[in-house]
């Protein structure tokens, strides 16, 4: 079941290596070499009974997938169908989910998209009678050797795939994430074995070559990274791969973990034979529960078949990992505050220099990547640098992954080529903007970056564009905003968040990010619940908003607060008018800010018939009947029961 | 040449030479160029959290920090820049946001970081406001009071507690605008493991950590006319005060101190040096003891009352070697009390006895139940030496125009052994001059034992008593006691005689003492005690002749059943309770 069409959006990675599989063959590895049938059978391009298969990442069982999965085995074994069960990582389509494929032997592999538990009867009556409805199908799989079914689109045909460029999700949601011998069978670990035969310093070289760079939001040179780390001297260095995904609307880690957790290890391993570390830690956030799971599986797997810990593929390198679960504090990201969490400290950054790669971990040389970038590493070595740095932009080369989120129409992981532009990922492969909404902003990297405004629609993904427009690449959460957003709410989302994770070591991010806060709640408070001098304290805050911002962008001590402004400071730029409303006008365009939306009667649809009256909660409605009414707008507290209430359409909000 | 261009970073225009690994501060500084900081402690690894000492880089425009960037050559940077200076102010005002504004009924009004930060900078009014978070003082501990309100959050106190100490009794918590210093579970500070030692106070920046002040009660007792009110002052006192009065760091002003405590109104004026050759009378008859009799080894000195807790709280174990002397303060208390006092007819409740101490934890020491007899206190309040410089000042004494008088007899004589007591490694030079008389018969021919001193970590010596080797050691600063006592845990120590005292240096540098801006004002302290000592006539404890008569006429000799009631103690170990 490869695809290797040429317009596919999953690349093609080649099969099993039989250098490989002969070093595996002691390890009690069930794949021999030169097999070629036996990798047809567990990548399951040939199968001899039915496969069902379940995406059941932390996204679909979100959706349901364990309550399909319970309706699946009992719809099986009532009706006597002989059939496999397996549960996949996302593919990537979570407004699709729960889904669920169907492959029986000698056709291509179904997928059917929002089969809640209620729909698994109808989906799979119909499928096992031959019909396949196309309102709940999502595409078909392409394979060669199957016979394909008649009118029924391919799945990299689809809008949501087409477009896009899958290398890192490459497996996702497609194999089963916890058998190693698929992996192997679809190329994995053949980079590995490559790496082994070179000398780590080339192992960096050609990293840096590839041009892949921190796909964490720093955007260095992840070759040269090593290289630093690499040249130190010292009798014990580390690896650390930073999966304390903490952005809100951010889930790329989380899936890849989930859905291919042997490529993490794969690469991490040829980054510390790179860097000669010998010790490795998997930074995870706790709250990852099934990524965590699946991740112990997968390290003990691989031990298992002497591809980590000792003597790795009779090489003689050694490399242990450990998986160190994060408490749920965001600024654990930072890769200081990271390591002294390691190492049992608070988790609070350290000034730079001395870099990690110079004394990191311990006190020892230590490299820390975040999960996509380790996942690319594989991808690197399998394909040459050549290749990889062959996509991409000029100074930023290969693909990202995106966690598409908000006022789309399609939301899930998307990862497309360095260049794409921010419109194509939201238009083509989102859909656009749901229920006939108008596009208003996007924002991109989190916490620490900015918004994409329409104008600035057609940038294409790069590290350097994005920074011209004041936003920033980020992990890759990309959360999209229609004309019912308020942007000035939305920096004041962003600042609660960033004061509230604020490690509060230092003065600026502790002090300033919690002064930013109040003074965007100042905006956007209503007048009826301040005091003159309240008033005077608001406009002084608002002269105040920028240059706080300066300061604590150029005085912080880590990454979270330097760029703890940023969401501000975008906002401020595309959407100045949205904020001089607020400040002069005290109205919130969008309607979004609660205490500034002011309820009217209009006086010639007003009937008098006094049901908004009754309906206030605090009497702020007034009038005799059968005459129009009005609304007293210091009582009145915006709970819009009126708007709600009135039979004639009488009240409106301003 | 060459190499001179190596080292050389432009600063503000100027080229400043640097050396190898230096942070740009510490070029800086020695350079004399003064970059203004909150959370930096010399000597410790630079946190980089109170941002207020960043510079431009000249080239990028970028504000690094200063105190943990290191310098790098052809770097040119700008102390003063407009942004500099702009990023400073605002940091200021952000912390003064919240601030409490009672700079004038704070314990550091005119000697508070913040507050001078503030002057300088020109902040002329609130700009930046916000709400005041409520929180209350924690008064629980006899030594030192906490008031988070007046917390800047420099870190400063939990990296002394943690990494100098060793105690690590406070430490952040919470997150952003919620972080607090806090004890474990946030309970108050006697039921913490705080030592009382009072570096937290030393290092602190506002009014968020000071000593719990006695000078009320001092002065109600002043003006009582039933009170007899005797005071003494520890060793390290008279070479650190000067600071705290406006002179030069280091001049030893024990007669301007005894005349200006007369004219305050102390009836006796009394030199805790005394009681120091006492502790040593005591303490070297019981080393010989233990060494001769097959006792606890090594003995160890218990001067330092933050020590005692510290070993109380974590190291119960070895209490047995603990010397089970009371410290020198308590011996004079005990004896003004029980010997002084009845000998001068005055019922021993009407004495008031106060001490001067350079410590905080010795507030905590006299309200300990071993220090109290018969209902009465040994002690009945100490002063800080921070606290006599406020009493001096209150008393409107002009330092200059005191005069010079000498304290009063029986307790006022002393040798300079026993001023040896206020610098790290002194008791055990003091110990050894007389231990070597009394298995000998003899003077040491040399009596400066230089190994012991003018050093902060661990050192030891081995001193040849007549055939008898006793190895010695000394160490100070309780993170570095640590070391030692693990290894005793462990059984890898072979000393006879350990002398442990709590803060860095010894009680020069104590926890009340008077904060010293840099280094350098301790080293000067120690050095006064040691020219003092140089030029001393009676160098031995045992030719104190009031020593020698205390003995004589009321306690017999030492060790004895009267001396053991009063001039010995017993300890206890520690679980939660002061």
């Amino acid at each position: 079941m490869r695809n290797n069409t040429a317009n596919n959006c999953w690349s093609d990675t080649g099969t099993a290596s039989n250098a490989l599989l002969e070093k595996l063959a002691d390890t009690g590895f069930s794949l021999q070499p030169y097999d070629s049938e036996a990798i047809k059978r567990i990548t399951r391009e040939t199968i001899d009974r039915t496969v069902i298969y379940i995406g059941a990442g932390t996204c679909g069982l979100g959706a349901g997938a364990a309550a399909t999965k319970k309706e699946i085995e009992k719809y099986i074994s009532d009706k006597g169908i002989d059939a496999r069960i397996i549960e996949v990582g996302c593919i990537g389509l979570c407004s699709a989910e729960p889904l669920v494929d169907i492959q029986v032997p000698g056709r291509t592999r179904v997928s059917f998209k929002n089969v809640t538990s209620e729909k698994v009867i109808s989906v799979f009556d119909d499928f096992f009678k031959g019909v396949i409805c196309e309102d709940k199908v999502l595409g078909q799989f392409q394979c060669q050797s199957s016979l394909i079914w008649e009118k029924i689109p391919f799945l990299s045909q689809h809008p949501f795939f087409a477009p896009q460029k899958r290398w890192v999700l490459i497996n996702c949601g497609i194999v089963d994430p916890l058998s190693i011998e698929e992996y192997v069978s679809r190329g994995g670990y053949a980079s590995l074995n490559d790496v082994m035969a070179k000398t780590p310093a080339d192992v960096c070289s050609e990293v840096e070559k590839s041009g892949l760079r921190g796909r964490g939001g720093g955007g260095f040179s992840t070759g040269r990274k090593w290289k630093f780390a690499a040249a130190e001297k010292s009798e014990q260095k580390y690896l650390i791969c930073n999966a304390d995904e903490g952005d809100p609307g951010a889930f790329m880690d989380r899936a890849v973990i989930e859905g291919d957790p042997f490529r993490l290890l794969e690469g991490m391993t040829i980054a510390a034979y790179a860097i000669g570390a010998s010790k490795g830690y998997i930074y995870i956030r706790a709250e990852y529960p099934l990524a965590i799971e699946r991740l112990y599986y997968a390290i003990d797997k691989a031990k298992k078949h002497g591809l980590l810990g000792k003597n790795i593929l009779g090489s003689g390198f050694n490399f242990d990992l450990q998986i160190k679960m994060g408490a749920g504090a965001f600024v654990c990201g930072e890769e200081t505050a990271l390591i002294n969490s390691i190492e049992g400290k608070r988790g609070m950054p350290k000034p730079r220099p001395p870099y990690p790669a110079v004394s990191g971990l311990f006190g020892k040389p230590t490299v820390i990547n975040n999960v996509e970038t380790f996942a690319n590493v594989p991808f690197v070595f399998l394909k040459g640098a050549d290749y990889f740095s062959s996509f991409g932009t000029a100074t930023t080369k290969g693909t990202k992954v995106f966690a598409l989120s908000g006022r789309v129409a399609r939301t899930g992981l998307v990862e497309v080529e360095m260049g794409t532009t921010v419109r194509d990922i939201i238009f083509s492969i989102g859909g656009g903007i749901p229920n006939g909404k108008k596009y208003k902003a996007a924002q991109i990297g989190g916490p620490s970056g900015g918004c994409i405004s329409e104008k600035n629609l057609d940038i294409e993904i790069d590290y350097e564009r994005l920074k011209t427009v004041g936003a920033m690449m980020g992990s890759g959460g990309l959360v999209v905003m229609d004309e019912n957003t308020c942007m000035v709410d939305v920096a004041k989302f962003f600042m609660d968040f960033i004061q509230r994770e604020s490690c509060g070591k230092c003065i600026p991010c502790r002090e300033g990010t919690k002064r930013m806060l109040e003074i965007l709640e100042m905006i956007t408070r209503s007048r009826a619940k301040e005091t003159k001098e309240q008033a005077l304290i608001r406009f002084q805050g608002v002269m105040q908003l920028t240059e706080l911002a300066e300061v604590i962008k150029s005085t912080s001590l880590c990454g979270l607060g330097n760029t703890a402004p940023n969401p501000v400071l975008s906002t401020l730029k595309w959407f100045r008018e949205e904020y001089d409303a607020h400040i002069y006008d005290r109205k919130c365009p969008a309607g979004a800010c609660k205490d500034l939306v002011t309820y009217k009667i209009i006086e010639d649809k007003c009937k008098g018939c006094t049901i908004c009256a009754k309906k206030c909660p605090v009497t702020a409605i007034k009038g005799a009947p059968k005459s129009p009414h009005y609304i007293i707008e210091d009582k009145c507290i915006k709970c819009g029961a009126c708007l709600a209430a009135c039979p004639f359409g009488a009240i409106i909000t301003e | 040449m060459m190499e001179r261009a190596m080292n050389t970073m432009t600063v503000n225009g100027k080229e400043v030479p640097f050396n190898g690994n230096e942070t740009i501060l510490t070029a800086l500084k020695r350079e004399g160029i003064k970059i203004p900081t909150l959370c930096h402690i010399e000597g410790l690894p630079p946190t980089g959290a109170c941002r207020i000492c960043v510079v431009e880089d000249a080239k990028t425009g970028v504000l690094i920090p200063s105190c943990s960037f290191p310098a790098t050559d052809k770097m040119s940077i700008l102390t003063h820049s407009p942004k500099v200076i702009k990023a400073r102010k605002t940091i200021v005002e952000l912390l003064l946001a919240n601030h409490p504004d009672d700079c004038l009924y704070c314990d550091r009004n005119l000697n508070c970081a913040l507050q001078t930060l503030a002057e300088e900078h020109g902040v002329r009014q609130r700009k930046i406001s916000a709400e005041k978070i409520k929180q209350f003082v924690d008064n629980s501990s006899p030594s030192i009071m906490r008031d988070p309100e007046k917390c800047i959050l420099c870190g400063k106190c939990v990296r002394t507690c943690e990494e100098i100490q060793g105690v690590s009794a406070l430490d952040f918590s919470g997150r952003g605008s919620k972080s607090r210093i806090s004890t474990a579970f946030n309970v108050s500070l006697n039921l913490s493991t705080c030592v009382a030692c009072g570096q937290c106070v030393n290092a602190c920046p506002t009014g968020a950590l000071v000593e719990r002040s006695s000078i009320r009660e001092v002065v109600n007792a002043l003006q009582d006319p039933e009170k007899t009110v005797v005071i003494q002052h520890a060793p390290a006192v008279s070479v650190s005060l000067a600071e705290e009065l406006g002179l030069e760091p280091g001049t030893d002003i024990v007669g301007v101190m005894t005349a200006a405590l007369k004219q305050i109104g102390f009836n006796y004026v009394f030199d805790t040096s005394f009681s120091a050759d006492l502790t040593i009378m005591e303490e070297a008859s019981e080393l010989v003891q233990r060494v001769t009799q097959n006792g606890v080894l090594p003995m160890i000195t218990s001067c330092s009352p933050a020590w005692i807790k510290f070993a109380e709280t974590f190291y119960p174990e070895l209490l047995p070697n603990v010397s089970s002397c009371k410290s020198p303060q308590q011996m004079l208390g005990s004896m003004i009390k029980n010997y002084w006092a009845p000998k001068m007819n005055i019922p021993s409740e009407k004495v008031f006895s106060v001490s001067v101490m350079p410590c905080t934890a010795k507030k905590f020491e006299i309200e300990r139940e071993e220090m109290v007899s018969k209902g009465i206190s040994d002690i009945d309040a100490i002063l800080t030496t921070r606290e006599l410089a406020k009493l001096i000042r209150m008393y409107s004494i002009d330092i200059r125009k005191a005069g010079s008088a000498e304290c009063d007899l029986p307790f006022g004589e002393r040798s300079s052994a026993g001023k040896l007591f206020g610098a790290s490694g002194g008791v055990m030079e003091a110990a050894i001059r007389t231990a070597y008389w009394m298995i000998t018969g003899n003077e040491l021919t040399n009596l400066v034992i230089s190994e012991l001193r003018d050093k902060e970590n661990y050192r030891e010596i081995t001193v040849d008593i007549n055939g008898l080797k006793v190895k010695a050691a000394v160490v100070s600063g309780l993170g570095n006691a640590r070391l030692v006592l693990d290894k005793m845990m462990k059984k890898e120590c072979d000393l006879h005689f350990l002398e442990i005292m709590s803060c860095p240096g010894g009680c020069i540098n104590g926890g009340g003492q008077p904060r010293a801006i840099d280094k350098e004002a301790v080293k000067k302290r120690m050095a006064a005690l040691y020219s003092i000592d140089s030029s001393a006539k009676i160098r031995v404890s045992h030719k104190n002749s009031s020593v020698m008569g205390l003995y004589e006429n009321f306690l017999g000799k030492p060790g004895s059943h009267k001396a053991h009631e009063l001039l010995h103690t017993t300890y206890q170990k520690r679980t939660d309770l002061i």
